[in-house]
């Protein structure tokens, strides 16, 4: 058996006096697509963070491919959610996928012929060669998502991790986006978060439900509709002192 | 007429820092409107006051008493707002105020008149001395030689911070290093326009250039060329109506930076109708 490519043990993280993480315990496997699913404020994105080496842990401890976070830049694609960039930058779809390269890179160096090779080809998996040369402020936002996919791709990771890569476009667009996965995880381990419980279930391999608390559900359970929604609502209830965390979405 | 205002010493070394202070104005003004850090660029800018203060104070030429100060500044300020969560405005504010202080209390401390302190405030390209435009030139070659070799990286903690952290750059030494080319551009400006006005200069002829540009390096040409425009047009109506150069150089960028946003709303108007 092969080590875990994402080890959290006991994790604790405190934002500001407050614990946004307690004692999440939980393992991701080469060729793992999970999903993680939780209300707004339930620690989705600060998990992310840990992983990526942005946040420190509290207490507990995080292992990513065996190291520190942080230690293997080029092995993670990432995929942020809030857009803290500037739609009006000055740049075309194929430089802001170039830059996905960047982890593989060294200081000084310039990128070279097979950096654009695999941005492009990243950009073909994402399926935006027709809008490669458009500045991306004339995108819509499933284009933009899209492309910030095609970044992540372009380093040629192992691990994919997405933050809410659904959230803010249309339904249809959705589809499209979780097509993409689909492919993906032949190849790729990978790390969703989501609220969006009602799609997700269809393309995971195994789903964790996360509000300060996470628990996890292996993929014999695959859940339906019913059970996701309890699932969805069951660590709510077990957390009762953040008062601003235990707000849920109505499910349908 | 051209070769009669070239037949004067002072209007061709005029020309000169017109032309190697729009290389280094283009492209860091690039990076100062696309990360938006016009305001830590202006706070670098009045701190290096301290530093002509205190070349003036020790007796060198102004020139290499701003550089080590400026440097400092553009240091101190970043990591302040990066590591010591003082509020950027805070710390850009305080240095700004401090440095100008220190300036005022180094030329007071020496006795006798400092009669060209004042075109270090307000800029006279007129009188740039060929030592300077010699200073000016070895800077232009070290900022645009750190722009090549680190454009990659300068672009992506331009774009996005936090991605360009999370490839495993050095973002908090890349920004340092950014904000002392910043220090390094505002000591090139600082003949032609003077600390006071130098942030106009820095923003305008890049901030016009982004309208028009697909590409980082297409935006730093054509700010670079515009940069020089309004230069030599500031150069030519202060010559023309003897008017102080610095001063006019920048009403030139400002009436251009209003005219390209009033065209750019009319317009905007005439196409949703």
């Amino acid at each position: 058996m092969k080590d875990p490519i994402i080890q959290c043990d006991q994790l604790s993280v405190s934002l500001g006096g407050m614990k946004v993480l307690d004692k999440v315990t939980l393992s991701v496997n080469d060729g793992d697509f999970l999903g993680i699913i939780g209300p707004n404020g339930g620690g989705k994105t600060t998990l992310l963070r840990v992983i990526l080496g942005l946040e420190a842990p509290s207490a507990g401890s995080v292992r990513v491919f065996g190291g520190s976070p942080g230690s293997f830049p080029a092995r993670i694609g990432y995929v942020p959610q809030r857009l803290f960039f500037d739609r009006d930058f000055p740049i075309s779809i194929r430089e802001l996928v170039l830059m996905g390269r960047i982890s593989n890179k060294k200081l000084f160096q310039h990128y070279n012929k097979r950096d654009r090779e695999n941005a492009d080809q990243a950009i073909c998996t994402a399926g935006l060669e027709r809008l490669a040369d458009r500045r991306i402020g004339d995108l819509s936002g499933g284009e933009l998502q899209r492309a910030l996919i095609a970044r992540a791709l372009a380093g040629d990771p192992e691990l994919l991790l997405l933050d809410e890569p659904t959230a803010s476009i249309d339904p249809q667009m959705k589809t499209t986006i979780y097509d993409l996965m689909e492919h993906l995880k032949e190849k790729l381990t990978i790390v969703l978060v989501t609220h969006d419980t009602g799609t997700i279930s269809r393309y995971v391999t195994r789903i964790a439900s996360l509000n300060v608390t996470l628990e996890l559900y292996e993929s014999a359970l695959s859940p339906n509709r019913d059970s996701l929604s309890a699932l969805y609502h069951y660590p709510v209830n077990t957390v009762v002192h953040h008062s601003q965390v235990s707000r849920t979405i109505d499910h349908p | 007429m051209l070769h009669e205002i070239l037949a004067f010493e002072f209007m061709r070394n005029a020309l000169l820092a017109a032309i190697l202070s729009s290389v280094a104005c283009g492209i860091i003004g690039t990076y100062v409107v696309v990360k938006k850090i016009g305001f830590i660029s202006g706070g670098i800018a009045h701190t290096a006051f301290g530093g002509i203060g205190l070349g003036y104070y020790l007796g060198i030429n102004p020139l290499l008493g701003v550089i080590p100060f400026s440097l400092f500044a553009a240091i101190a300020i970043g990591l302040m707002s990066k590591k010591a969560k003082v509020a950027e405005d805070s710390a850009i504010g305080t240095f700004w105020a401090v440095g100008m202080a220190v300036g005022v209390i180094c030329i007071s401390l020496k006795p006798g008149y400092a009669p060209d302190l004042f075109s270090y405030l307000f800029g006279n390209i007129l009188t740039v001395p060929t030592f300077d435009l010699w200073m000016i030139l070895l800077l232009d070659f070290f900022i645009i030689g750190v722009v090549w070799l680190l454009n990659k990286e300068f672009l992506a903690i331009s774009f996005d911070e936090e991605y360009a952290r999370v490839s495993g750059l050095k973002t908090t030494a890349l920004y340092l290093l950014m904000l002392c080319l910043i220090a390094l551009t505002v000591v090139v400006m600082m003949r032609v326009v003077g600390i006071v006005m130098v942030i106009a200069l820095l923003t305008i002829p890049a901030a016009i250039a982004r309208m028009f540009s697909r590409t980082l390096p297409g935006m730093m040409l054509l700010a670079i060329a515009l940069s020089l425009l309004f230069s030599i047009s500031g150069l030519w109506f202060s010559y023309q109506f003897d008017l102080a150069s610095g001063a006019t150089i920048i009403l030139v960028s400002g009436f251009v930076f209003f005219l390209v946003h009033a065209w750019r709303l009319v317009s905007a108007s005439l196409t949703a109708q």
